[in-house]
C-alpha cells in the first residue's frame, strides 16, 4: 500500500491503495479506445456507497456522493451507467468493501465497478473509493480521501480524475470551468460555471454588451470584449486579484485569444482602419501585427505549442479559416467547403480545429484536421450551433445552440455524440469558452 | 338819453356775452363730436394696425413653425432613414447611396453637427465576425460621405454587430431590417 499527501487546505488524499507495480496507467489504455473512444460505452456499476457507521448524515452523503460520481462519469461520454434496480447486491449489507463477489456484477453486464465507503466523524468525511475490473477480478484504482462534508464534490471529482487517468492516460477536465455570456440580468455579461454546469456565477457587472470570454492557459485571467465605455474595448481581468488592463483603441478591440503558457494574447484591433490581428502583452501593449491583408481578419486561436495560429479571414471573398505559421509567416487556407466558416477553436491535442460553418443559412459545428482533410459536421438540423470550444483533454466540445428556442450552452463528445444541455439560466447564453485545467482547485 | 346809452352799452356788453356764451356752447358741442370721431378713427386705426401686426406675427409664426417643422422633418429623416445591406456585405447599394446623398446635404446644411454612424448586422452570421462586418458597413458609409465633402472629423463610427437588432424576428424580413447603417447625432 502506497501512501502520499497532496497539499490542499481542506482536502487530503490519505491513502492510495492501488495495485501498483505494473506501471501506473499502462494497463488502462485497453479500456478506452483512444481513436474511437465513444463508439462503445463501458458498462459501469456504481452502487450507493456503504455507510461505515450508519447515520442520517452518512446516509444522505453516501447517496449524493455516489449519484454525483455516476453523473460525473456519465458526463465524460465513456460510460454506460447501469441501473441500480438491476443490482444483485446491496452494499449496505456487505461486510467488507475489500472483498467483492465479481459474479454479482459480471452477471448484470458490468465491466467496471466503483464501490465506496463513507464515514462521517466530527463534521469530517472520510471516503474510500475503489474501481474494479469485474471480469479480470482486479482492483484498478483505490483511494481514501478525508475532508469536510462540503468537500464531497471535490472528493468525487478527484476520484473521477483518477479513474479517467487510469483508463485514458489523461487527467480529464474535472478541475476545469466554462466561461460564457449570459443575458440573465437583461445585459450580456460574462459568467463562469464548473465544467458540469454546477455553480454558475457572474463575473462582470458592466450593464452593457459584454462578449467573447477567453481563458488564459493558467486559468488565472479572462479576456473579453465589452461596450462598458460605449464602444467595443478589450478587457483583461485577473480573476483572483483585482487587477487587469483595458485596450481601448479607436475602432473595434475584439476576439482575444491568450497564447498558451505566455502572458500574451492575440486580438483583433481596427485602429489602423482595417481589422487586423495583433500580438499583445498581458498588460495590453502591442508587440507586433500578425495579419497583413486588407479586409476582415479576426478570431485567432492558438495551436497548443503556440507555433501556429488559426484565424478567420475574408481575403478570398467569404469568411474562411486560415492557419499562420508564426515563425515562417506562411499562411495557408484550411477550410474550402461552404461559404461562411468562422469561430475556429484549436483542439488541445493539437490535431484538429473545431469551427462553426454555415449551410442553408444555419450554423453548425464542424471539426477539421489541421491538414485540411475530412471536415466532419457534428451538429445537424437542430437550430443554430455556434462557438465551439474544447475541454482541456480534447474529449468534449462545448457550444451554443438554439435547438430549444433561446440560445443555451450544450456539450457533446469530440465525435458529436451525447449532445446535451449544460445549463439553462434566464435569458440567452452564448459564446462558451472551456478553461484549461485549474491548478489548486 | 343816458338810460338809452346804458341799455345800449348793456346790449353791447351782454349780447356779445350771450353770443359768446352761445357760441361757446355751440363750439364745445362741436369739439366733443370731433374728438369722439377722432378717437374712434384712432382706435380703428390702432385695431387695424394691431390686427395687421397679429396677422404679420401669425404669418411669421407660421413661417417659423413651418420652417422648424421642415427642419425637424429633415432632422428626423436624417436620424430615422437607415441604409440597408446585403448579407455578409458592406457594399453600398444604389438605394443606400441615394439616402447617403440626402444625408450629406443635411450635414452641409447643419455644419455644426457631428454624427455617429452605427453598423449593424443580422443574427445569421456569428457575432465576432459580425462585429467586424458592422464596422466595415459603418466605414463604407463614412467613406462615401467624406467623398461628398463631409469632414471625417464629424463622422464617428461604431459597430454593434448583431447585438442591437431593430426587429427581433428570425426571418428574412427581420434580417433585412437589421442589416443596416443607422445615424445618430452626437
Amino acid at each position: 500500500m502506497k501512501k502520499y499527501f497532496i497539499k490542499t487546505i481542506c482536502l487530503i488524499v490519505i491513502a492510495s491503495f492501488m495495485m501498483v507495480g505494473t506501471g501506473i496507467c499502462g494497463d488502462g489504455y485497453d479500456y478506452i479506445d483512444i481513436t474511437h473512444p465513444f463508439l462503445r460505452k463501458i458498462p459501469i456499476a456504481i452502487p450507493v456507497f456503504k455507510e461505515i457507521y450508519p447515520g442520517d448524515d452518512t446516509k444522505r452523503l453516501s447517496r449524493t456522493a455516489s449519484d454525483l460520481l455516476a453523473e460525473t462519469l456519465e458526463f465524460t461520454g465513456y460510460f454506460k451507467i447501469l441501473d441500480r434496480d438491476a443490482f444483485l447486491v446491496d452494499m449496505q449489507t456487505v461486510t467488507s468493501l475489500a472483498h467483492v463477489n465479481f459474479y454479482n456484477w459480471t452477471s448484470i453486464g458490468a465491466e467496471l465497478l466503483v464501490t465506496g465507503g463513507v464515514l462521517i466523524q466530527d463534521n469530517q468525511v472520510e471516503m474510500e473509493l475503489r474501481l474494479y475490473d469485474t471480469f479480470k477480478e482486479k482492483l484498478l484504482v483505490g483511494k481514501r480521501y478525508k475532508g469536510s462534508i462540503k468537500d464531497q464534490r471535490k472528493i468525487v471529482r478527484r476520484f473521477c480524475s483518477e479513474i479517467i487517468f487510469f483508463l485514458t492516460g489523461d487527467r480529464g477536465f474535472f478541475n476545469s470551468e466554462i466561461a460564457f455570456v449570459s443575458k440573465n440580468s437583461g445585459y450580456k455579461e460574462i459568467y463562469v460555471c464548473e465544467f458540469d454546469g454546477y455553480n454558475p456565477r457572474r463575473i462582470t457587472h458592466t450593464k452593457s454588451i459584454t462578449l467573447s470570454p477567453a481563458w488564459s492557459s493558467d486559468g488565472k485571467w479572462l479576456a473579453y470584449t465589452s461596450y462598458a465605455k460605449g464602444k467595443p474595448d478589450l478587457y483583461l481581468k485577473n480573476l483572483k486579484q483585482k487587477r487587469g488592463a483595458v485596450i481601448s483603441k479607436k475602432g473595434i478591440n475584439i476576439t482575444p485569444a491568450w497564447v498558451p503558457n505566455k502572458f500574451a494574447l492575440a486580438a483583433t484591433l481596427s485602429f489602423s482602419g482595417d481589422p487586423e490581428i495583433y500580438l499583445l502583452t498581458g498588460t495590453g501593449k502591442v508587440i507586433n501585427r500578425l495579419t497583413r491583408k486588407k479586409g476582415i481578419d479576426l478570431s485567432p486561436t492558438w495551436s497548443p505549442d503556440a507555433k501556429h495560429m488559426a484565424f478567420v479571414s475574408k481575403r478570398s471573398g467569404t469568411p474562411q479559416i486560415y492557419i499562420k505559421n508564426i515563425s515562417s509567416g506562411v499562411v495557408r487556407r484550411l477550410t474550402f467547403q461552404g461559404r461562411y466558416n468562422t469561430q475556429p477553436s484549436w483542439s488541445p491535442k493539437g490535431d484538429k480545429v473545431a469551427y462553426a460553418g454555415m449551410g442553408n443559412g444555419r450554423n453548425n459545428i464542424f471539426v477539421i484536421g489541421i491538414d485540411g482533410q475530412s471536415p466532419t459536421q457534428l451538429t445537424h438540423d437542430q437550430g443554430d450551433n455556434e462557438a465551439p470550444s474544447w475541454s482541456p483533454d480534447g474529449s468534449l466540445i462545448v457550444f451554443s445552440s438554439t435547438r430549444e428556442g433561446p440560445s443555451r450552452i450544450y456539450i457533446m463528445t469530440a465525435y458529436g455524440t451525447d449532445q446535451r444541455r449544460l445549463l439553462a439560466l434566464k435569458g440567452e447564453q452564448t459564446e462558451p469558452d472551456w478553461s484549461p485545467r485549474m491548478v489548486n482547485n | 338819453m343816458r338810460k338809452k346809452l346804458l341799455i345800449s352799452l348793456a346790449m353791447v356788453l351782454v349780447i356779445p356775452g350771450f353770443l359768446f356764451t352761445v357760441s361757446c356752447a355751440k363750439k364745445t358741442i362741436r369739439d366733443d363730436t370731433a374728438l369722439a370721431q377722432q378717437a374712434e378713427d384712432q382706435a380703428a386705426a390702432e385695431k387695424a394696425k394691431q390686427e395687421e401686426l397679429a396677422r404679420q406675427r401669425a404669418i411669421e409664426e407660421q413661417r417659423l413653425k413651418e420652417e422648424a417643422e421642415s427642419e425637424a422633418a429633415a432632422r428626423n429623416m436624417f436620424l430615422n432613414e437607415d441604409i440597408f445591406f446585403e448579407f455578409d456585405s458592406a457594399v453600398l447599394l444604389a438605394e443606400a447611396q441615394v439616402i447617403l446623398k440626402k444625408k450629406a446635404e443635411w450635414l452641409i446644411n447643419n455644419s455644426d453637427v457631428a454624427v455617429t454612424i452605427e453598423g449593424h448586422c443580422d443574427e445569421r452570421g456569428t457575432n465576432e465576425y459580425n462585429l467586424a462586418l458592422g464596422e466595415r458597413r459603418a466605414a463604407s458609409a463614412k467613406t462615401f460621405l467624406m467623398d461628398l465633402g463631409i469632414a471625417g472629423s464629424r463622422l464617428n463610427t461604431i459597430s454593434y454587430g448583431e447585438e442591437r437588432p431593430v426587429d427581433p424576428g428570425h426571418n428574412e424580413e427581420a434580417w433585412a431590417k437589421n442589416r443596416r447603417g443607422h445615424f445618430t447625432i452626437n
